[in-house]
Formats: structure tokens, C-alpha cells, sequence
């Protein structure tokens, strides 16, 4: 093999080449998002969800029957081109009462995630930022919500609170927000420590500066997640509760309350509690899958 | 051990006890409650509810009353049948529940296990999809939906099973199917993640390196360790079965405690509801507890230490 | 000295999300009975992969073999099956792990886990293989060996796991002993203690052993050759004064500097090799090291430098051994420490390709 001698010189490190080498870097959201792309089922799930939003807005306008208006000369219709989902023991559409449903379950399911997210931002990341004492008693409260059996507490609160949206709610949310404010609360623990936040403190920026500017936005990922899971679950609760005569009243139609009327008459009208059924679960399956694959593609461990 | 047991027995009381007395004042604030004066009851209910809670006297009188009965094993008469005791009801009503739910727990584990298993031991292959979808479906469909589909596929159209009833062991299939349904979902996808966690430590590789197939490695050491997140699974398990159990029963007219935890909801029957969720309550923290002493059984490593997980 | 173990131009490949990563790039050495190889070289150089890929216990997929042989007895053991492995792993070859904390099996007795590799390999009896545990555990100094045996991995100490872990890499009398930084995760003086018994216990049972690390303090104590890895290939190699006191790669020089010694004076400051190791998903092109190498020569970017032998049990992989190749300095913490050795050839000779 023959060099020219001139190949020999020395030249010493490169060591901002062997940087440049190194496969380019994605960000952070980049790489989630192309990570929950290549899951089949997660985007299964996406497509499901964004379907199903879809109707939930403009389902009801795709007919012309009104989910709350009684026709009982058109009771217990089979589904046909008139009535596409057939009609219920009062003759009102199913069709319409199914995305009425749809409606009201996302709603109830969205806005308990929201109000679990305020509380548990709130009260782990007070919790976790103060330490000491504090964090002490409020995770002991937290601990002592938390061992009461979830369902049975709801079943509880409705009796006492009565029925209707607003309760069913509020019910959901007394023992919800905890999960999300230990999660708050660890994310909060781990990341104080860390340089920037101390950083930030010797620049004399506040606690509230502290917690809004870098706190929060680093425990983007699991919050995340976790209100993903939230929704499907809150939307089973309702269905529960509706199930067992909890739930909302007449005429506002839920999937919940829809399947509780279906049920007794399922040997001779089975549709009018498969379809609700069909979207409960769907529903919920969607929610699921979804947030499995954010929590997948968020997690950092499997990040190669 | 046994000094662990006794102060879990300790916080068990406690926790029940702060369970007895919320629900004592839920049901104090609850409309139409029979603890307010304006009621209108048949005079032989309000004499039973007179005798048993003395509602003549002050709340903290009736509220001791409540306590020394339940520690007595008294719940009272009902709020709405003058013949009924919460008594009757339990002892009526829970044996029947009790068989659904242990053959419920049954099914869940074994299927469960198997299914987290094979999704682990064929990581990343068909049958680990399989079994997820599985799994994901099984989370999704709530099991009162899951109930009414089997009812009416199996049961009206194919007339494979009986409809609704509880009288031989036919009838209980599928109850404890369509109760099994979602828990055997977590405890597959539990299982699975345990399990991938386990084989990747490194006294797997041990193992392989001392030349044992991997039939071996899984049964004795894989399964074993990744049985312990699993075990403590069974408190939640125990929760959901019983509380699947209020909407299960109705479906299928099945005449257990959850049945008629439901229809004395319907009802507004306080007392009812308010001894059942307390012996609900007994129950649940016993499991919690049976579960805690069965896992220190199967890790060496909390015996010794007597109740925390020590080096 | 008969050959017990010969690697020819061993590759490892790992498919992973990012792509195929080639964690080992055309190994070869050989080890001989009795004789203890220390593999040196920073994480993920491929030095576990290696020596891992030996027992075939790195997980396929993702990992794979993509070429060379694995000979032990003059036997490849690449092609085999798992089931033939399963007579070899253990019985001929054994293997001890870096964190005694994590590799015993912590729901499981010491003893049992001892005599798993027994009942299987000596088809001995419950009661014979548990007589023979307590010998073991006696061998490898633990005390009250007839109480601990049934104890659990969480009674122990560190020192002692790693013990009970060499006492189950012993059982059924290995050829071959594969240790993957045993002494890592331990105390100072509790690796001094382990060292020990290793080499004790090598010269009762004359088993070779490979011993991998990355810490060269250790490898003076315990090896009678080394092969230093870089980036999946082997750079240099030779015996413990060769590497100690002739090193010529600039690799080798950059791990002697940074060593920490009793005998550096003050003024010799630790000196770190800069930079990182390179992506091994997409090797650089020329010398993996150049990039990190102050010593680099313009070739270094090019070519991948050839083999070149300087005596008959030294090789090293660098350019700064071709005839054109300028003189340069090493480092003034190993230059103290160069000495004349007398089996070096007078000039370091081109291997041919494929070796």
C-alpha cells in the first residue's frame, strides 16, 4: 500500500467534527411525536377519537329528530333510513340521543381531567415545593381520600349531593385530583433539585415565576398522560352511576342513562342499549389507547 | 410478623372507623335523610328506627348509638321495609355474591397471568399483540356492557347459557365472566410489564449463564419475582369485583348484596346504605390486609424486615 | 500452552430504533489454559458485547452475530443452538456480573441458586449438590457456610454476594471464567479481597479466565495479557509489562495518563482523554479514535489503520507505527513510565489483512 508521505502530518484532535458526525438531534416534542406516529394502535385510537369528536359536534345536526322530542306513534323503531339508530320507548331518535350522549360524556370527561389538573397542579406542586411540613400534612390528607374505595365514595357523594351534572362531577373530582397531584408532587421533588430551578432562585426569581416558567412546563409529559387516563375513566364513572340510577335526569341523554333504559328491554329492542354501549366502549378504548401510546412515546427510557 | 400484623390491624380499625363516621354524617346532609324530624314514616318503621338510633336524642347520642352497634355487629333496621334488618341482607345477600366473586377473582387471575405471560415470553411477536388488544379491549368495555352482550349472544340469541337467575353453576358463568372481564385486562397487562421488567434484570442472565433452559428460568425464576406487583394488585381486584358486582347482579337478577345496594340507592334507603358501605369497607380492608401478609409470604426480603421493604 | 479459546474477527450488530448499531467490529485474540486476559476499555466499547457474545448471552434479537467464529476447544461455537449452548454455558464457560446486588436472584436461597447449576451439569442429587453448595461456599471464604447456604441474596453483604456469585460460577468446574467487572461495584478493599480469591481459586481449578474493566489499576493485579477496545475493536494488545511499560497506541497512553497512581508526583495532573466515544451506528470513517487522538495524522481521517506487530505478543492498531509516521512524545505520566523492553522487535512489522 503505498501513502503519500504527506498524509502523515500531524493534525491533532477534531473534536468539534466528531460532534458534527453524531446523528442530528430531534427535539424533545419532535421525537414523541414521531414515535407515537409509528404506533399502529395509538393512531388507530387518534383516528377513532377525532371521528368520534367529530359527531359529537355535528351529530345531532345530521338528522332531523331531536334528541328530547317524544313521537309515541314511532316507539321502539328498528334502525332503518328514517330513524338510523331506531327509536327509544318514547319514540325519540337514537341517532340524535347517541351523539347527545357523546356529547355529554366527553364534556364530563374533558372537564373533570381539567378540574383534576387544576387541583393536583395546585396542591402537589405546593405540596412538593414547600417540603417539610407542609408537604407532610397535605400528602397525609391526600393518603387518607386515597384509601376510601373510589366508586363506593361517588355512590356516596351522589346520594348525598342529588342528582345531575354538576354533582356528578364535583363527585368525581373530590377523590380524582389526587393521582394527578402525587404525580405533580414527584415531578416537582425530582426537578427542584436540579441546577436551572437553583439557577433561577439565586437570580431572585419568586416562587410563583419559579413554578410557572420551568416547574411546570417540565412536567408537561406525565401530566399529560395522566390526563389522558383520566377522561376514559371519567367517562366510565358516569356510565356506572347513570347504569345504577345515579346519574342524570330526563330528557338530557348520557350513554350511561340511555343503556340503563335499553337494558330491560334488550331481548326485543337490543339496539337501543348496543349503541350507546358501542360508543361507551369505543369511546373509552380510544381515550385508552391514546394515552398509552403518549405515555410510550413520552417515556424516556425507551428514547435510543 | 406478628407484631406487623397487629399494627396493621391498628390502622385498619382506624381507617374504618373514619369510615363508619363519614358515612354516619353523608347520611345526616342526604335529602329526606331519617335522621330529620319533618319525616313521614310508617309509624312502625320510625318506632324501629326510635328504638335502635334513639333519634329522640342529640346527634352525638345517636352517633355513639351508631358506633356501639356497629362494633356489635348491628347494623339496624331498614330505612323502608318495617321487616327487614340490614342484618337479613347481608347474611342473605352475600354468600351469593361472595361465590360470584371469588369465581370472578378466579378467572381473572388465571387468565390474566396466562395472558401477561405469553405477551411477555413472546415479546414483541404476534401473540404479545394479540394479547394486548386483548388486554386494551378488556379495560374499554365496561363490565356491565360486557355483561349484556354476553347475556345477549350467549344467552337470548344462542341460548348457550341461561339468562338471568342463580341456581346452578351454569348460571354463574357468565356474571363472573362479564365481572372478570376487566380486571383479568389490568392483570394481563400487570403481568406482562412485571414480567418484561423481571426477565431483563440481570439475575436472568445469571441464571442463563449457569446453563438452564429457558423454560426453567421462567418458571423458577422469572414467574415468582414477577408475581409481586401482581399480589398487590389483588387490594383494587377485590374493590372493582365488588363494586362490578352492583351492576353484574342487576343484570342478571342475580340476588346478591350488590343488588340490593343498588335497589336501596333507587330507594333512598339510608340505613341500608349506610351498613352495607360500612361492611363493604370491612371487607375491602380485610382483603388489604390478607394481601399485604400473603406478600410478605412470597418476598423473603419484608419478612425479616417486619413491614417495610429493607436491604 | 494448549489454545482454549480463539475469537477471529468477531461482530456483534444491535438493531435498534435508531439503527444498526456495530458494537463489535472484527475482533480476534486467543486465550490459552490457566491464562487470565484483561479486557480494558471505556463503556461502550464493546468490551461486555464481546465477552457476552462468547456465552452467547446477548439477547438475539436485537443483537446478532454477523460474522467471524468463536472457537473454544477448536469447536465454533457460533452456529450452535441454544440447546447446545445450554451444556456449555456454565459446565465449560461461566460468567460473573458486574453488581452482585442485582445478579442473584433475590427471591431465591444462596444455596439453591447454587445448586441449580449443579443437578444440572453433574446430574447430582438434591442432597449431594447441597453437601457440595456448602463446600463452595466454604471455598470461597464465607463463613458458616452450613447457615448461610440458606439464606437470601439480601443477607448478604456486597462483598459476600460477590462471593456466592463466584462460588456459583465454580460449581461445575468451568474451562473458561468470564468475569464482566467483578470487583466494579464494590468497596475498595472488599476488590482487593476478591481479586485475591480469584486468582487463589485460578490456580487451584488452572481455569483461564477473561476479565473485563475498565479500570487498569485493576488489570496490572490480576492479567497476564491485555487487549485494549476502542469504539468495537481491539486497539492494541500484549502482555502486562508491553501495555504498562511499551504502550504505543495513543488510546493506551490516553488511559495510563488518566490512571491515578501512587507514585504520580503532584505537578503530573490527571489528564483526561477528551471528547466521547463516536456513534457506533455510523462508525467514522479512517481511525474510530482520531477525532478524540491529539496524536491524529491527516490518514487517521482517511484510512483505518492496519495491525502492526512490535514483538511476538504485541500488536497495536495505529498509524504512528508506519515508517512515515512522525516521532511524537507520549504523554509525560506514561513516558515516565517507558522502559526498553527486550523481546521488542527493532521495527514494528504490517500484519497482513484479516488478523
Amino acid at each position: 500500500m503505498q501513502i503519500s508521505k504527506d498524509k502523515f502530518q500531524l493534525v491533532g484532535t477534531k473534536i468539534s467534527e466528531a460532534e458534527k458526525i453524531s446523528k442530528p438531534s430531534l427535539s424533545f416534542w419532535k421525537d414523541v411525536f414521531i414515535r407515537f406516529r409509528k404506533n399502529k394502535l395509538a393512531m388507530f385510537g387518534l383516528v377513532l377519537l377525532a371521528i368520534l369528536i367529530f359527531m359529537a359536534i355535528f351529530g345531532p345536526y345530521m338528522t332531523e329528530y331531536d334528541y328530547a322530542t317524544n313521537d309515541l306513534t314511532n316507539k321502539n323503531q328498528e334502525p332503518s333510513s328514517e330513524h338510523w339508530f331506531g327509536t327509544d320507548d318514547l319514540g325519540r331518535d337514537v341517532f340524535a340521543r347517541t351523539w347527545e350522549g357523546a356529547r355529554i360524556s366527553i364534556f364530563i370527561g374533558v372537564a373533570a381531567a381539567l378540574i383534576d389538573l387544576f387541583i393536583g397542579v395546585l396542591w402537589g406542586g405546593i405540596s412538593g415545593y414547600k417540603g417539610g411540613r407542609t408537604d407532610e400534612m397535605m400528602m397525609r390528607f391526600a393518603d387518607v381520600l386515597y384509601g376510601v374505595p373510589y366508586l363506593l365514595l361517588v355512590i356516596l357523594l351522589m346520594v348525598v349531593l342529588g342528582q345531575g351534572l354538576g354533582t356528578m362531577i364535583l363527585a368525581m373530582t373530590i377523590t380524582g385530583w389526587i393521582n394527578m397531584a402525587r404525580i405533580v408532587r414527584g415531578q416537582v421533588l425530582s426537578l427542584k433539585s436540579q441546577e436551572y430551578v437553583l439557577a433561577a432562585k439565586t437570580l431572585g426569581a419568586n416562587t410563583s415565576r419559579i413554578m410557572a416558567k420551568h416547574l411546570i412546563p417540565n412536567s408537561m409529559a406525565p401530566i399529560l398522560v395522566t390526563m389522558t387516563l383520566t377522561i376514559p375513566n371519567a367517562i366510565f364513572t358516569e356510565a356506572f352511576l347513570s347504569f345504577i340510577g345515579l346519574g342524570l335526569t330526563p330528557p338530557l341523554a348520557s350513554w350511561g342513562t340511555m343503556a340503563n333504559d335499553g337494558l330491560p328491554a334488550i331481548r326485543y329492542y337490543p339496539w337501543r342499549l348496543f349503541f350507546p354501549a358501542i360508543f361507551i366502549s369505543l369511546t373509552i378504548f380510544a381515550f385508552n389507547v391514546v394515552g398509552d401510546g403518549l405515555r410510550d412515546a413520552l417515556d424516556p427510557r425507551l428514547r435510543k | 410478623m406478628a407484631k406487623y400484623i397487629g399494627k396493621r390491624l391498628l390502622y385498619m380499625l382506624i381507617s374504618l372507623w373514619l369510615i363508619i363516621t363519614a358515612t354516619f354524617f353523608f347520611m345526616r346532609i342526604a335529602p329526606g335523610n331519617p335522621f330529620t324530624s319533618e319525616k313521614q314514616l310508617p309509624p312502625e318503621i320510625e318506632a324501629n328506627l326510635n328504638a335502635h338510633y334513639g333519634l329522640d336524642k342529640p346527634w352525638y347520642a345517636q352517633y355513639g348509638d351508631y358506633l356501639l352497634k356497629v362494633v356489635k355487629w348491628d347494623f339496624g333496621p331498614s330505612f323502608k321495609y318495617k321487616s327487614q334488618t340490614v342484618n337479613d341482607l347481608i347474611s342473605e345477600g352475600f354468600p351469593v355474591s361472595f361465590i360470584l366473586g371469588m369465581e370472578a377473582i378466579l378467572l381473572a387471575v388465571a387468565f390474566g397471568l396466562i395472558l401477561g405471560i405469553i405477551a411477555a415470553l413472546k415479546h414483541n411477536k404476534w401473540q404479545d399483540y394479540t394479547a394486548m388488544i386483548i388486554a386494551v379491549a378488556g379495560i374499554s368495555v365496561p363490565s356491565f356492557i360486557m355483561a349484556t352482550f354476553l347475556q345477549y349472544f350467549l344467552a337470548i340469541k344462542m341460548g348457550i347459557f341461561p339468562v338471568a337467575r342463580f341456581e346452578t353453576f351454569m348460571h354463574t358463568i357468565l356474571p363472573a365472566l362479564a365481572l372478570a372481564s376487566t380486571p383479568m385486562a389490568f392483570i394481563a397487562r400487570l403481568t406482562r410489564s412485571s414480567m418484561l421488567e423481571v426477565m431483563s434484570n440481570d439475575y436472568i442472565k445469571t441464571a442463563k449463564a449457569k446453563g438452564l433452559s429457558q423454560g426453567v428460568i421462567t418458571v423458577k425464576h422469572a414467574i415468582r419475582n414477577a408475581l409481586l406487583p401482581v399480589v398487590t394488585y389483588m387490594g383494587p381486584l377485590t374493590a372493582g369485583i365488588l363494586t362490578g358486582s352492583f351492576v353484574i347482579e342487576r343484570i342478571f337478577g342475580i340476588p346478591g348484596l350488590g343488588a340490593h345496594f343498588v335497589t336501596s340507592i333507587t330507594n333512598r334507603d339510608y340505613t341500608v346504605i349506610m351498613g352495607v358501605t360500612v361492611f363493604y369497607s370491612i371487607i375491602l380492608l380485610a382483603s388489604i390486609l390478607l394481601v399485604d401478609i400473603a406478600y410478605g409470604i412470597i418476598d423473603p426480603r419484608i419478612k425479616l424486615a417486619g413491614g417495610k421493604k429493607g436491604e | 500452552m494448549e489454545k482454549i479459546l480463539e475469537v477471529k474477527d468477531l461482530e456483534v450488530s444491535f438493531q435498534t430504533y435508531g439503527g444498526s448499531v456495530k458494537a463489535v467490529r472484527g475482533v480476534s485474540f486467543d486465550l490459552h489454559k490457566g491464562e487470565t486476559l484483561a479486557i480494558v476499555g471505556e463503556s461502550g466499547s464493546g468490551k461486555s458485547v464481546t465477552s457476552q457474545t462468547i456465552m452467547k448471552l446477548i439477547p438475539m434479537p436485537p443483537g446478532k452475530i454477523t460474522g467471524g467464529q468463536i472457537l473454544f476447544n477448536g469447536d465454533d461455537i457460533v452456529p450452535k443452538t441454544e440447546k447446545q449452548m445450554e451444556k456449555i454455558r456454565g459446565k465449560e464457560i461461566s460468567m460473573i456480573f458486574q453488581d452482585p446486588m442485582t445478579s442473584l436472584n433475590p427471591t431465591m436461597k444462596i444455596g439453591t441458586q447454587i445448586m441449580e447449576g449443579l443437578i444440572k451439569h453433574q446430574n447430582m442429587s438434591k442432597q449431594a449438590a447441597k453437601t457440595r453448595a456448602v463446600e463452595l461456599l466454604n471455598l470461597v471464604g464465607i463463613p458458616m457456610p452450613e447457615r448461610r447456604v440458606n439464606q437470601y441474596p439480601h443477607e448478604f453483604s456486597g462483598g459476600m454476594r460477590q462471593r456466592a456469585m463466584i462460588a456459583i460460577a465454580l460449581a461445575a468446574n468451568p474451562k473458561l471464567l468470564i468475569a464482566d467487572e467483578p470487583t466494579t461495584a464494590l468497596d475498595v478493599t472488599i476488590q482487593a479481597q476478591i481479586l485475591d480469591l480469584m486468582k487463589d481459586l485460578q490456580s487451584k481449578m488452572d481455569t483461564s479466565i477473561i476479565f473485563i474493566t475498565h479500570d487498569l489499576g485493576v488489570v496490572a493485579n490480576v492479567a497476564d495479557r491485555v487487549a485494549v477496545m476502542y469504539a468495537g475493536q481491539i486497539v492494541e494488545m500484549g502482555t502486562v509489562d508491553e501495555i504498562f511499560y511499551d504502550p504505543r497506541h495513543p488510546y493506551t497512553w490516553g488511559l495510563l495518563a488518566s490512571m491515578p497512581s501512587l507514585d504520580n508526583d503532584n505537578k503530573a495532573d490527571l489528564a483526561a482523554i477528551p471528547g466521547t466515544p463516536p456513534d457506533l451506528t455510523n462508525p467514522p470513517k479512517g481511525d474510530a479514535f482520531a477525532a478524540r487522538n491529539q496524536y491524529a495524522l491527516a490518514i487517521d481521517f482517511e484510512e483505518e489503520p492496519p495491525m502492526y506487530q512490535i514483538s511476538e505478543t504485541h500488536f497495536a492498531k495505529t498509524w504512528l507505527l508506519h515508517p512515515d509516521a512522525p516521532k511524537v512524545e507520549p504523554p509525560e505520566a506514561v513516558k515516565k513510565r517507558m522502559r526498553q523492553l527486550s523481546s521488542t522487535f527493532d521495527q514494528a512489522v504490517l500484519m497482513k489483512e484479516g488478523k
